[in-house]
C-alpha cells in the first residue's frame, strides 16, 4: 500500500465511531504505518449523525482535514442513508461496507452510488449476540479486514486482544475477538 | 536530519495527550488545572500520572482559569516550575493575570489547545484565543502537528527558564484538528527528555530569605516603564535561545525547528505563508501544484512571539507576490495578525501581499481553498481588501 488509504465512518453518536476510527490508526500504527484517526465533533449527542475518519500510509501524512474522496466509506447505522449521503465523493470504484439486516436491493435504492463494491453486514446482530450489546464498531473492523487491503485480520485480532485486554474483562476480550471473526465471515457482496 | 543520539518510542497518540507525556516527562513541581474543551483531555491526563504517581507534581484544581494562572504565577514566584493548560474563554478569563506572568518575568510553561472565542458559542478550532494573548509578552510557539507540539513542549522550559529570557511561553496546537487526532509521533526515552530539559534553578524566589526579593510591588512613574523595556530585553534575547535550543534538540532527535519553515521555496514565484496545522495540508497542495509544473512554496511561521521579521522578509523577498493565511480575525484591520505582521516586515519591498482568513470555529480547510489562494495569486491580481477561504457570501 504505497498510496494513502483514506476511510470516512459514518454511525450515530453513541455507536462507537469514533473509537473505531482511532482504534484502526492504532492499530495500523502498531503494524509500522503511518496514520490519522480522528472524529468529526459535532455537537456530541447521543443518537445524532457523526462521522470519523482514519488515514492510513506508508508515508508520513501531512493533511489535516476531513476526508473529501474516501477509499472506504463505513456505515454503522443504516438509518442514516434517509438523511445523510454517506457516499459523498465516494468513486465509482471505492468501497461502500454498511451495517444492516436489509437485502441488497433495498439498501441499493436508498444510495445515490452505483459502485459495484458494496458489502452487507448485520453486524448490530452480531455485537448483541456475541457481546450482548448492539454496538457495532468492532464487527465492523473484521468487515473491513475482509474486503479490503487496509489491515489484516491477524493483525487487527492480535492489536484488539493487546488493547482490550488491558482494560476489560477476559469474556469481553473474547467477545470482540468472536464478533471480528463472525463479521469478518459474514459480510457479503451485494 | 542530523543523526539520532537517543532511543526514541513511537507512539499512537492524540495533540492532548502528546503533550502530557512531555509534561510527564519534565515532572514540573506545580501543575494549576481546570477544565476547558478541547484541552480537557490534556489535563485529565496528566492528573492521571499525578495520581497514579507517575509524577511527582503537586496539582492543584483550581475554580477557573483566571485562578489556574494565579496559582501558576504563585508557584512560579516561589521558585518552582509550573505548568498550566487552557483553550478560548479559558485564555481570555487568564487575560489580566497573563500580564502579571510576563511582568513578573515568570517562566511559566502553558499549553494553549487553540479555539474559538465565543460568541456565538463554538468550541472548534482557531487562532483567535492566542492572538488576543499577542501583547501579553508570552513566548508563542505554534506546532503543525502531534510531533511538533510534543517537542516544543520540551523546549519550551529551556526557553522561558533561560537566565536572558525569563518569560513565560505557550505552546501551542489545533484544537480537535491536532488535540484530537490520533497519530503516530515518536517520544524521547524519559532519562533524555529530562536531561534535556534540565533542572530548574530560579534566580530569584520569594522563598529565599538568604537572598530577599519583592515581585509585584507598586511600581508607578518611577520606575514602571524601565520594567517594560526589561520585558523587551527578554524578547529580544530569546531568538538567540530559541535557536540554541533547537539545535541542541535537533542533535538529539534529529527533529530540526527553526523560526519559520520554508517548503520548496528556492525557485518558488508565489508563496502562502500559514501557522498550524493548515501548513501541513498546504505542503499537499505546493506538491499538488509542482507536479503541474507550478513554482509555489509555503512558509510555516512556528514562533509568532518574538517574531521572527527578518527571516520571513528574507524567505520572501525573491517572490512575485504572497498570501497570508490567518485563522483569526482582527475586525477592522486590513487583515488577520500574521498578514498584518508579515506586510511589517516586508516594508519596502515591492512585493504585493494578500490576506485570506480561514477557518473560523473550526471551518475546515481542505486543500481546494488552499489550491484557489495560490490560483489567485497567478491567475490576475487578487482583490486587495481581505479575502475568505471557504466563507459562503
Amino acid at each position: 500500500m504505497a498510496r494513502l488509504t483514506e476511510i470516512r465512518w459514518h454511525a450515530r453518536g453513541g455507536q462507537g465511531a469514533k473509537t473505531a476510527a482511532t482504534f484502526l490508526a492504532e492499530a495500523a500504527i502498531e503494524d509500522g504505518k503511518y496514520s490519522q484517526g480522528f472524529p468529526d465533533y459535532g455537537p456530541e449527542r447521543m443518537g445524532a449523525p457523526m462521522r470519523g475518519f482514519t488515514r492510513i500510509s506508508d508515508q508520513p501524512i501531512r493533511l489535516h482535514c476531513a476526508i473529501e474522496n474516501p477509499d472506504v466509506v463505513i456505515v454503522l447505522d443504516d438509518t442514516l442513508l434517509d438523511s445523510v449521503n454517506v457516499c459523498e465523493g465516494l468513486p465509482e470504484s471505492g468501497v461502500l461496507i454498511i451495517n444492516t439486516k436489509k437485502e441488497a436491493a433495498a439498501i441499493r435504492s436508498k444510495l445515490d452510488w452505483t459502485g459495484k463494491k458494496l458489502f452487507l453486514v448485520n453486524a448490530s446482530e452480531i455485537a448483541l449476540e456475541e457481546m450482548g450489546r448492539p454496538i457495532p464498531n468492532t464487527p465492523m473492523l473484521g468487515a473491513l479486514a475482509k474486503v479490503s487491503q487496509t489491515l489484516s485480520l491477524e493483525v487487527l485480532l492480535k492489536d484488539i486482544e493487546k488493547k482490550f485486554s488491558k482494560k476489560f474483562k477476559k469474556q469481553i476480550v473474547e467477545a470482540n475477538l468472536r464478533a471480528i471473526k463472525r463479521a469478518y465471515e459474514e459480510v457479503k457482496p451485494a | 536530519m542530523a543523526r539520532k543520539s537517543v532511543s526514541m518510542t513511537k507512539l499512537a497518540l492524540t495533540g492532548n495527550e502528546a503533550v502530557a507525556e512531555a509534561f510527564r516527562q519534565v515532572n514540573p513541581d506545580v501543575a494549576a488545572v481546570y477544565p476547558i474543551t478541547p484541552q480537557t483531555e490534556l489535563m485529565h491526563k496528566f492528573s492521571e500520572y499525578v495520581y497514579d504517581g507517575k509524577v511527582e507534581t503537586e496539582l492543584i484544581a483550581v475554580e477557573s482559569e483566571h485562578s489556574a494562572m494565579s496559582a501558576a504565577v504563585g508557584a512560579a514566584a516561589g521558585g518552582v516550575r509550573a505548568i498550566t493548560a487552557t483553550s478560548a474563554n479559558g485564555l481570555a478569563l487568564m487575560w489580566e493575570v497573563l500580564y502579571i506572568a510576563s511582568g513578573l518575568r515568570l517562566p511559566i510553561v502553558m499549553a494553549v489547545v487553540n479555539r474559538a472565542l465565543s460568541g456565538p458559542l463554538n468550541i472548534h478550532c482557531d487562532h483567535s484565543d492566542a492572538m488576543g494573548a499577542r501583547d501579553s509578552g508570552w513566548i508563542q510557539i505554534y506546532s503543525e502537528n502531534s510531533q511538533e507540539a510534543y517537542d516544543n513542549a520540551l523546549q519550551a522550559f529551556r526557553i522561558a527558564e533561560h537566565s536572558g529570557v525569563l518569560l513565560p511561553t505557550m505552546i501551542t496546537m489545533d484544537g480537535f484538528i491536532i488535540s484530537h487526532t490520533t497519530e503516530v509521533l515518536e517520544i524521547l526515552d524519559d532519562a533524555a527528555a529530562r536531561e534535556f530539559v534540565g533542572e530548574y534553578k530560579p534566580m530569584y524566589t520569594l522563598l529565599n530569605p538568604e537572598q530577599p526579593v519583592t515581585m509585584g510591588p507598586l511600581d508607578l512613574q518611577d520606575y514602571y516603564f524601565e520594567h517594560k523595556r526589561q520585558q523587551v530585553e527578554g524578547m529580544y534575547n530569546a531568538p538567540a535561545v530559541i535557536e540554541q535550543v533547537a539545535q541542541e534538540y535537533a542533535a538529539l532527535t534529529g527533529r530540526k525547528y527553526g523560526f519559520i519553515e520554508a517548503y520548496r521555496m528556492e525557485d518558488a514565484e508565489t508563496a502562502v505563508v500559514v501557522m498550524g496545522s493548515a501548513a501541513g495540508t498546504t505542503k499537499d497542495v505546493v506538491d499538488t501544484l509542482r507536479e503541474r509544473g507550478i513554482k509555489v512554496g509555503m512558509v510555516k511561521l512556528r514562533v509568532f512571539r518574538p517574531f521572527p521579521h527578518e527571516q520571513l522578509a528574507e524567505a520572501l523577498s525573491h517572490l512575485k507576490s504572497v498570501a497570508v493565511l490567518d485563522r483569526c480575525i482582527s475586525f477592522g484591520a486590513q487583515g488577520g495578525p500574521v498578514y498584518m505582521e508579515t506586510r511589517s516586515a516586508m516594508y519596502g519591498k515591492e512585493i504585493p501581499i494578500y490576506s485570506y482568513i480561514y477557518g473560523l470555529g473550526g471551518r475546515d480547510l481542505i486543500p481546494s481553498l488552499v489550491e484557489s489562494a495560490y490560483n489567485d495569486l497567478f491567475e490576475g491580481t487578487p482583490d486587495p481588501k481581505m479575502r475568505y477561504l471557504g466563507l459562503r457570501e
